[in-house]
């Protein structure tokens, strides 16, 4: 029950995102999802998309380091409150959330989609389970 | 008016100097012949003994020495006296094969200290005066070098060592130093951030500097010498030698003093060895005809710069040498510490990185910037942010426990960094000296 996200290498300076982007552009990847953690020097873009294998490839070829690493994607009931619902069911099991951000779906309106990225995939996933709270496979993105 | 710590010595004629010269010279290559089987070998390979060495005139036929034998005689193997005689070693910073570990006799001690007292009273430093060493004390020679000679002048002497900006201002104000010794980037600090508490050059009581142990402009000379409303001196010296105090500025501003009764200076071409005649510019080889201990005989410097006997009106006579203008190697001296381009090599190596890198030193606020661009790699790289933070923070924990100073690790794209000719451009020093 997870998803696959990639983390690219970028510096940070100008230009060089917009390069990235460029590049995924040219290759018609679709991202479905991302995040951007940076400090003055460097940056690390996180995305989600559709064809893990296809994007993977193009960024290797385009000399970008990158890696695959599995998250949760969490649906959500679209309502204030929801987030906070999941957040209480990881904490309550002692699951720490290294990072998160949302995920830019859309087509499924009743519920928001976020990203999680935990150390124990497979103890939140259960947890999350036993209080009704879905994970999507990576299969599943293109109907989200 | 001119004050001399030793007048007679300081302003003897030319012939006294070249007798003082000839004399200790004949003297010292018998003794390193008779007690440094290192060099009496490389002397036997030129097919000379000690009595082909007459007096200065003969000095050109003598074998180099260069940081390479001081590596490999390392750590004893250069030593004119056993150990018993010796009472302390000082040591540059660099902590690979590049370490330079010399001894002293408490003789060189004190001759040391006299050149070091030299300089203090050619800037007009008297038994009335407080001097205040924030040179680095320790194995570092620019601490106990300027302490012993501001004690042999009999200046009131505030030991502050570097560092702790705040206190060394305390001191100077409440204490009411006159003479501050430190590297000139410090100098500059301290004057900055004087200006910052609002304080104007007439508010400090300090009247002269002696900033050595790296490089430095005549505009970076102008601005210490308005933030802190001083006068503004060069001193010159190596760990090999003895450390600061083998030449010094004089109230001229043009050129250091060499101590010429301790210390004989050549100036050749870099790459053939040739002696260069007065007034070229060259690389700085000097021959240590006083020390006991650490008798090195035509030491290389690697720094180049030119020599001359213009007549001073200080009324010294000893030779002068200009700034150093640049080096014959590729050593660079970031804050006042030498550092070689491999060993930040070997700390990349060490921790798992390519050896591809690039330096990056500018001076900003006239204190040294350094940057180390390092480039990503498959293998470093993680989508956890405080993973890859943890490993820059190693990097230049390792890089500064290597070489005494602060780094910052930049890391970069994979191929990023610039290569000319297939040969990556290791250095890029945009500091104007």
């Amino acid at each position: 029950m997870s998803l696959k996200q990639i983390s690219v290498f970028v510096e940070n300076k100008p230009g060089k995102m917009q390069h990235l982007t460029d590049v995924l552009a040219k290759n018609n990847v679709d991202m479905r999802a991302l995040s951007l953690a940076e400090t003055s020097d460097f940056g690390i873009v996180r995305i989600i998309v559709d064809d893990v294998y296809a994007a993977s490839t193009i960024l290797k070829d385009e000399g970008f380091i990158h890696n695959v690493t599995k998250v949760l994607g969490v649906a959500i009931p679209d309502e204030p409150g929801g987030l906070n619902t999941v957040l209480q069911v990881l904490n309550e099991a002692q699951i720490n959330v290294e990072y998160m951000y949302a995920f830019l779906g859309g087509k499924d309106v009743a519920h928001a989609y976020m990203i999680f990225r935990v150390e124990d995939r497979k103890a939140a996933v259960a947890a999350l389970a036993a209080k009704g709270i879905r994970c999507v496979e990576h299969e599943e993105l293109a109907q989200l | 008016m001119e004050r001399y710590y030793q007048p007679e010595i300081e302003c003897a004629s030319p012939e006294q100097i070249k007798a003082w010269q000839d004399e200790r010279l004949v003297k010292q290559v018998k003794h390193v012949w008779d007690n440094v089987p290192y060099y009496r070998k490389k002397m036997e390979e030129k097919g000379l003994t000690p009595d082909d060495i007459r007096s200065t005139a003969d000095l050109h036929k003598l074998p180099f020495l260069t940081k390479d034998d001081l590596r490999l005689a390392y750590p004893y193997g250069l030593m004119g006296k056993p150990l018993k005689d010796c009472v302390r070693i000082q040591s540059t910073s660099g902590t690979t094969g590049k370490r330079v570990v010399a001894f002293y006799t408490q003789h060189d001690i004190d001759l040391w200290e006299d050149c070091c007292a030299r300089a203090i009273m050619a800037v007009g430093g008297t038994n009335e005066d407080v001097c205040q060493v924030s040179y680095g004390y320790g194995l570092f020679t620019g601490g106990p070098g300027l302490n012993g000679g501001s004690h042999k002048v009999g200046c009131l002497t505030i030991p502050t060592s570097s560092g702790n900006t705040e206190r060394q201002i305390m001191f100077i104000q409440d204490l009411q130093a006159t003479i501050l010794c430190c590297t000139p980037s410090y100098a500059a600090y301290i004057g900055e951030t004087m200006k910052e508490m609002g304080l104007t050059p007439d508010q400090i009581p300090l009247k002269a500097g002696i900033f050595g142990a790296e490089a430095w402009s005549e505009e970076m000379r102008q601005d210490i010498q308005n933030t802190l409303g001083i006068k503004a001196y060069d001193i010159y010296g190596l760990t090999e030698l003895s450390g600061p105090g083998v030449s010094f500025e004089c109230s001229e501003q043009t050129g250091m003093h060499i101590n010429e009764d301790h210390f004989i200076a050549e100036i050749i071409d870099p790459v053939t060895g040739e002696v260069l005649p007065e007034g070229e510019k060259g690389e700085l080889v000097f021959t240590s005809i006083t020390k006991e201990a650490f008798p090195l005989l035509r030491y290389r410097t690697r720094d180049i710069c030119t020599l001359s006997r213009k007549k001073c009106s200080c009324g010294r006579t000893h030779v002068k040498m200009s700034k150093p203008m640049g080096r014959s190697d590729d050593m660079l001296i970031i804050r006042g510490v030498n550092v070689f381009p491999s060993q930040i090599e070997s700390v990349l190596i060490n921790a798992g990185y390519p050896a591809n890198y690039q330096i990056i030193i500018d001076r900003v606020k006239n204190t040294d910037t350094f940057d180390v661009n390092v480039e990503m790699t498959p293998e470093m790289f993680t989508d956890n942010m405080g993973e890859i933070k943890k490993r820059q923070g190693e990097l230049e924990a390792g890089l500064r426990s290597m070489l005494g100073i602060s780094a910052h690790v930049v890391l970069v794209a994979p191929k990023s960094i610039q290569r000319s000719e297939g040969k990556a451009v290791r250095v890029i020093d945009k500091r104007k000296i």
